[in-house]
């Protein structure tokens, strides 16, 4: 909507996400980031969330860990994420409230959701953010993001709507922690029957049972074409094995069918930035690096010393994966034994 | 089934090179193509279209070269193609592209699905398709790698999302944005190569669209880029090099001492 004089907004608020009533992790890193802008700006920061029976402790860690407000709006039909009726809610909030600054993660879940919103509201939305900051003159939000693969970082403003809505990368800052004696308001309301409608119905949740997703792990180990052939797969899940990470794939690898596709990370794939990145063998095309190069920490190990990856890494062995990955693992499994030992 | 496959060319991302000086991108040489998602995009209309019957139109919008894209959709097997091309459109962010896009979807009338790439591989964005359903105020499903059924005005749709699959029913008319899993594409045929050549493109201006004028292009508007710069490289590798076993033992001690002094262990 225009920025108009009628009109006062107010505020900064996250979109919280929770599966099966509970509060996700990603909900805390929102918070972070929004603390920080309601700070600058000396506003509140409120969160809201949608849901069928949502946990009330993971609301009132909401407010543990940052909100000053918590709208949670609750019915049946928000058990499973479905675009109509989230964003009919969401709608509601924005009629309810007029924020200021809407911050959603860049999860499948904010990158449908703020887009459907963001058009009905006129507003703009800039995706997958890596960095939020005000202007200094113009109060206006600042959202900074990669762009053509990472190769440029372009910052983003929406001078005259309102609200200025952005997703932000999973795990592009660390969540925000508990403050001892916080308070703040929890509203729970009911959803309005009448918005809860929609033409799109949840039939099943099929889970995936590997123990680590690679959109949630701290820890991600991923195979390249150096691997060579599919069943040397197993050296890079042994030493994922021994770091406790998920395994992921360059697209050379899913290409080849030696990894299914949900474990490929680039721009044909998923966007990762774990505290740790350990590539094995994997070249590290443009396409790659746009997926992982947020990365905290990167560890490579590449036969050639030329090899792309070495350009985002911090550390790197130039030498023979087939080698280099099995001791690293024998190495890591001996840290992780004396660690047990000692504590 | 009447298929609406919004397409975007992009430049071919192998190639993209940045000028270190100026911290821009290199354009001169490189190839353009049809944004890598889209083909699956494509690909899956067409595979609608051989089960269901019915036609596939690839729509885009950008400059004139852009019907380059929209030819090789044609190749591929697209029955047809309409660019979307003025000074009007220029300058649009993803709400003012969806607007357009929504408009060409309401002209082209009785199209049952408009079916995305998830996101094009040089904005990065996902935004537009997820946009498009909205302006239409059509149901979405986003993320789709499978499409597992296609019948009574209904599509029963896998969606790739953390930690699984969700799969959903939607009605029709609606919107798909899909990941790569969701088919995998055919090249142009020497027969459909032809045929493209000789298609003729229809080019549909603003004028052309039931639209407002001050919501298409950089008016319409509401994020703008004030800046672009080149993200500062903090990393410098350290690179150790492993040939025998000594020098691989004491490489992997440099490395699990690295990721103890950081406390990743």
């Amino acid at each position: 909507m225009n920025k108009t004089a009628e009109t006062s907004w107010n505020g900064v608020f996250i979109l919280a996400e929770q599966f099966a009533g509970r509060v996700l992790p990603v909900s805390f890193e929102l918070l972070r980031r929004g603390r920080e802008l309601a700070d600058t700006c000396g506003t509140t920061l409120s969160a809201m969330i949608f849901g069928h029976e949502i946990c009330r402790d993971g609301l009132q860690e909401l407010i543990d860990c940052g909100a000053d407000r918590v709208v949670a709006t609750e019915a049946a039909e928000l058990e499973h994420f479905l675009v109509e009726p989230y964003a009919a809610c969401m709608l509601d909030v924005v009629e309810q409230y007029h924020p200021d600054i809407i911050l959603a993660a860049a999860t499948t879940t904010g990158r449908t959701l703020m887009p459907y919103v963001a058009v009905k509201l006129h507003a703009g939305l800039t995706a997958d953010c890596t960095e939020l900051a005000i202007e200094a003159d113009s109060g206006n939000l600042l959202q900074i993001r990669p762009a053509i693969g990472g190769n440029i970082l372009a910052t983003i403003k929406t001078p005259d709507h309102r609200p200025q809505m952005a997703t932000v990368r999973p795990h592009s800052t660390r969540p925000a922690e508990r403050v001892d004696g916080r308070s703040g308001e929890i509203v729970c309301q009911a959803a309005p029957a009448d918005r809860l409608a929609g033409r799109v119905e949840h039939l099943e949740f099929i889970a995936d049972d590997s123990p680590h997703h690679l959109e949630d792990a701290d820890v991600v180990v991923v195979v390249g074409r150096g691997i060579k052939k599919g069943e040397n797969v197993s050296v890079g899940a042994e030493l994922a094995e021994a770091l406790d990470a998920a395994l992921g794939a360059s697209r050379e690898v899913v290409d080849r069918g030696w990894l299914t596709y949900p474990h490929q990370i680039g721009l044909s794939g998923k966007t990762v930035t774990p505290r740790l990145y350990v590539g094995l063998g994997v070249s590290g095309s443009i396409q790659h690096l746009a997926g992982m190069q947020t990365s905290e920490t990167i560890v490579a190990v590449n036969t050639d010393a030329d090899a792309q990856i070495f350009q985002v890494a911090d550390i790197g062995i130039v030498g023979d994966l087939f080698e280099i990955a099995p001791a690293l693992t024998a190495a890591l499994r001996q840290v992780k034994q004396d660690n047990s030992t000692t504590k | 089934m009447r298929l609406v496959v919004p397409i975007k060319q992009v430049p071919e991302t192998d190639n993209v090179k940045m000028d270190a000086e100026t911290g821009t991108m290199v354009r001169e040489g490189v190839e353009a193509i049809i944004n890598p998602l889209d083909l699956y995009a494509i690909e899956l209309a067409l595979a609608i279209r051989e089960d269901h019957g019915g036609e596939v139109i690839a729509l885009s919008m950008g400059p004139a070269q852009a019907s380059t894209a929209l030819r090789e959709a044609v190749a591929m097997g697209c029955d047809s193609a309409v660019l979307l091309s003025d000074r009007a459109f220029a300058g649009s962010d993803t709400w003012a592209t969806g607007y357009a896009l929504q408009a060409a979807v309401r002209k082209l009338g009785d199209v049952d699905l408009v079916i995305c790439g998830e996101r094009a591989t040089d904005g990065e964005t996902g935004q537009v398709g997820p946009g498009i359903a909205a302006f239409l105020d059509w149901p979405v499903a986003t993320y789709v790698c499978r499409l597992e059924a296609l019948a009574d005005g209904r599509a029963r749709v896998r969606r790739l999302v953390e930690g699984g699959w969700q799969v959903v029913d939607v009605q029709l008319p609606a919107v798909l944005t899909v990941v790569k899993e969701v088919s995998t594409p055919r090249l142009p045929t020497l027969r459909g190569k032809l045929r493209a050549k000789a298609e003729d493109l229809p080019v549909w201006g603003a004028a052309d669209l039931d639209v407002e004028g001050d919501k298409l292009g950089l008016n319409g508007s509401p994020t703008r880029v004030v800046k672009i710069e080149r993200p500062k490289v903090a990393r410098e590798c350290r690179k150790l090099v492993a040939t025998d076993e000594s020098t691989t033992a004491a490489a992997i001690e440099a490395v699990v001492e690295f990721l103890q002094q950081r406390e990743l262990l």
